[in-house]
């Protein structure tokens, strides 16, 4: 019995048009027009207790629509959702309090209060067991380092901090599901290694399931077996991330450094990517040649220093997977922003 | 003309910017015309019970009441929001960078501010107070035109003036603001003075009689009392010139003070290195 | 941990917050307390001058804008989540988080923030009602308390249910809410007068549009002993401030129904 289940999951948005201008107002006051936006279509899924799944996609793609319908804040249009056994937006306060939610920068905590006092009011709205909440508390202040931090206000601490802060925040009421919406943006690097770290220990020690959307291809990489791309509301891609990377740049990249001036190079299935004065960059298939075959191949004709062997960066197989299915940020995102 | 440059653009941009929200206008005519109505009720009881104590007719009040309303904008009953905004953020001391006299630049934008916020409403008090009212029947309500000649010329200059004093007033806040960083304080303090003692509360010879002479000489009577009087030829000729003296003077009192302050705050924030 | 316990928590974290910068908060009181007074200087600037208005003296009237005076500041106290809700929590999308607590909504704004400058108004208010007791003179004696009790209950339920209102318009649109100012701040200029001084059609607005004459007047009316001027039988009186418990519950009424159109379109 999956944990999450989502079931042909549509949602459409009417949109007022506006024509810009005073006449353009007062005409939209006599008579609207509407505009139906999709931003999600038949989408469907399934996840199980203790899954850890990176959800993917353009700006506009209709991933903070499914997260927030997940979260039991949006009513879908249509289709099924249930998490936990329970319909998120008909059950909300069951649903919420089962659940945890980070958002990338921005923080629950009140700003005002030291961070202690801010969990001991949480505890309160969630009804935590007063021993239960102190050593869920404990246990979080210790994995996340916050000791230091908890007598201070909340305005005080650095974005890092207050990441931290809030990830404790999200798990004080112990949820079994853990939704994190852009969690490292804006963070520097050792913070977002330890925050990246410290979800990895969730869900492989504690079994927490989440459910990560992220812009930051290395979040994937680090965390995600699974990945969901999600594309103009369409459910584009789901399984393990090296299908989707076998599927759409099956290259390696080939780096070599020349003892002498770097060579013209003519070979079947080898693209020349870049050269400097002793040095070329290789794309090739391994299917079609495989990697050592292709070095031996070059190294006896040349002499060769040095050599390095790598895959596409992460960020280069999604945009090419965008590219192939055709998706930019939604038209109609973009266009309501202008607006 | 070439030194009045940045302030005239400095002005114009402020200006512009309030121009813009058109809807926000709309919305504070609607309540404003609500708050106007009140006023008048509470009036016309008053005169209701024993109209012969009144130092102003009925009408003269009624056209009090929305003249305040249309030109509430004007007053100076809170600091300039910008400047909070510019001393949170830092933004002040740019203002030290540029080749202007920071007053005068400070002076101008706020002049953009008030007037931007009073002439849409002031033109939408006027169709609705002004002419909807006498054409509905209720004339006896409505906002009338200037009593003669005398007082419409006269009300020109008083109301340059009002405008002109209110921007010193508003200076000053706005200089304590930046001095203190405090600009709730500031408004807490603001507010009441100002509302009270410049007759947009009561007119100011409805206060008991015995404050006149002092009611009528303090500086704040120059921004609604005096340029309304003027208006309806409650003051008239002499009385009405020794009104605009009254505005002129305190306002060159109060630009001097502002002037004064401001060179001070600018020295020690330099000395700060703000 | 139940509602009242709760929102308990939630006052005692937001008077922390502001116990952190006490010379503020009490000049910002203070600044309150002088910027609602101002009012009272004109009602009696107006009394001294014209004499009795509607067979009322400056003392009685000045009961009825102390009450009033009263009820509102409670009230204020009360919403301030509300009376933001627009600018704060819809507009920047934190309203999301809102729902995301396995609480009520309404109890979460209503804990927000619990501003104590708004006392300022308070202060003045039972200052007023001590005066104006010793003008008129007023005896205190157990049912005047009683109804005193029960008016303010009442105009601060009719204040809130009116501030729940101004915030249920925020989830159709976040522009302009201060036209609803025109009931809260309006309503308290209006009811500092006793109503019957005001127009017939004027009245009738206050009592069946916004029920105000039945927070503010009637029972005003009963705790200083005198009948109606206008007719209305002396048992209603004290029974009028029912309506603003009726308006109560019709605001949260249409606060579910502004819940229900946010979740279906999202913000």
């Amino acid at each position: 019995m999956p944990q999450i289940l989502v079931e042909a999951l549509a949602k459409t948005y009417r949109v007022a048009e506006r024509a810009p201008g005073l006449v353009g107002a007062v005409r939209g006051l006599l008579r609207r027009r509407w505009r139906e936006v999709h931003a999600l279509v038949d989408v469907s899924f399934s996840l199980e207790a203790g899954e850890l799944l990176a959800f993917i996609g353009p700006n506009g793609a209709g991933k903070s629509t499914t997260v927030k319908i997940l979260s039991g804040i949006l009513r879908p249009s249509s289709g099924r959702v249930e998490v936990g056994g329970l319909v998120p937006y008909e059950d909300r306060v069951r649903h919420v309090a089962r659940i945890g939610v980070v958002f990338g920068q921005r923080s629950q905590l009140w700003w005002d209060l030291p961070v202690l006092d801010g969990f001991d009011l949480l505890a309160d709205i969630y009804r935590v067991a007063p021993a239960r909440y102190r050593r869920r508390r404990d246990e979080l202040v210790a994995m996340l380092r916050l000791a230091p931090l908890l007598d201070q206000p909340v305005r005080q601490l650095s974005l890092g901090q207050r990441m931290r802060a809030e990830f404790a925040a999200a798990l004080l009421h112990d949820p079994s599901i853990l939704f994190l919406d852009e969690p490292t943006i804006g963070l520097d690097a050792p913070s977002k290694l330890a925050v990246r770290e410290f979800v990895r220990r969730l869900n492989r020690e504690q079994g927490v399931t989440v459910l990560l959307t992220t812009h930051d291809m290395h979040d994937v990489e680090a965390l995600a077996e699974r990945v969901i791309v999600i594309g103009q509301g369409r459910l584009l891609t789901d399984g393990p991330f090296e299908s989707l990377r076998a599927g759409v740049l099956a290259e390696r990249r080939l780096y070599i450094d020349f003892a002498g001036p770097a060579p013209e190079l003519e070979m079947r299935g080898v693209t020349v990517r870049s050269r400097t004065e002793c040095s070329l960059e290789l794309a090739f298939d391994p299917a079609q040649i495989p990697t050592p075959k292709l070095i031996a191949a070059i190294a006896t004709k040349h002499a060769v220093e040095d050599v390095h062997v790598d895959e596409p960066a992460i960020e280069e197989v999604i945009t090419r997977f965008y590219d192939l299915h055709d998706l930019h940020e939604a038209r109609e995102t973009r266009a309501a922003r202008k607006a | 003309m070439q030194w009045a440059r940045p302030y005239i653009a400095a002005f114009r941009a402020r200006f512009q910017l309030m121009l813009q929200y058109r809807v926000a206008a709309l919305a504070g005519f609607a309540t404003q015309c609500w708050w106007g109505a009140i006023r008048i009720m509470v009036f016309a009881a008053f005169y209701g019970a024993h109209a012969a104590a009144a130092p102003i007719s009925l009408a003269d009040a009624v056209t009090y009441v929305w003249l305040g309303q249309a030109l509430l904008a004007l007053l100076p009953w809170v600091a300039d929001p910008e400047i909070g905004q510019a001393v949170r953020t830092g933004g002040v001391g740019y203002d030290r960078l540029r080749p202007l006299d920071a007053y005068g630049y400070w002076y101008a934008r706020s002049l953009g501010w008030m007037l931007a916020r009073a002439l849409p409403r002031a033109a939408l008090m006027m169709v609705g107070a002004g002419i909807v009212l006498p054409l509905v029947g209720l004339g006896a309500w409505a906002w009338r035109p200037p009593s003669g000649v005398a007082a419409a010329l006269l009300f020109v200059p008083a109301f340059a003036l009002m405008t002109a004093l209110g921007a010193a007033v508003l200076m000053l806040a706005n200089i304590i603001v930046a001095a203190n960083l405090n600009e709730r304080g500031v408004n807490a303090v603001l507010t009441p003075l100002v509302i009270v003692f410049s007759g947009s509360l009561l007119p100011l010879d409805f206060f008991p009689d015995g404050l006149r002479p002092f009611l009528h000489l303090q500086p704040f009577a120059g921004l609604v009392d005096i340029p309304f009087r003027i208006y309806f030829a409650d003051l008239r000729a002499g009385a009405a010139l020794e009104g605009l003296a009254l505005q002129a003077g305190w306002t060159l009192v109060l630009v001097g003070f502002g002037r004064l302050a401001m060179e001070r705050m600018m020295r020690r924030l330099e000395m700060q290195g703000g | 941990m139940n509602a009242l316990a709760l929102y308990g928590r939630y006052v005692a974290a937001s008077l922390r917050a502001q116990a952190q910068y006490p010379a503020a908060t009490l000049m910002l009181t203070a600044g309150h307390c002088a910027a609602t007074a101002i009012e009272i200087l004109g009602l009696f600037a107006l009394f001294d001058r014209f004499g009795p208005v509607g067979g009322w003296s400056f003392g009685e009237a000045a009961v009825f804008y102390a009450l009033v005076n009263i009820m509102f500041s409670i009230a204020d106290l009360l919403t301030r989540g509300f009376e933001v809700f627009g600018t704060d929590f819809v507009r920047t999308g934190a309203f999301d988080r809102v729902l995301l607590r396995p609480r009520a909504a309404a109890l979460q704004l209503a804990g927000h923030e619990v501003r104590l400058s708004r006392l300022g108004r308070l202060l003045q208010g039972l200052t007023v009602l001590v005066l104006a007791s010793s003008l008129v003179p007023i005896t205190w004696d157990a049912a005047a308390v009683a109804t005193a009790v029960w008016a303010v209950a009442g105009g601060v339920a009719l204040f809130v249910g009116i501030l729940i209102l101004q915030a249920t318009l925020a989830f159709w649109t976040v522009e302009s809410l201060e036209v609803a100012n025109v009931l809260t701040y309006g309503g308290v200029q209006a009811a500092q007068y006793p109503l019957n001084i005001y127009a017939a059609w004027f009245r009738r607005l206050l009592t069946f549009g916004v029920p105000l004459a039945c927070v503010a007047y009637y029972p005003v009316l009963a705790i200083l002993r005198r009948p109606d001027p206008l007719g209305a039988p002396d048992w209603l009186l004290p029974l009028a401030t029912l309506a603003g418990f009726v308006f109560l519950a019709l605001s949260f009424v249409a606060w579910h129904a502004g819940m229900a159109r946010y979740t279906s379109t999202g913000s």
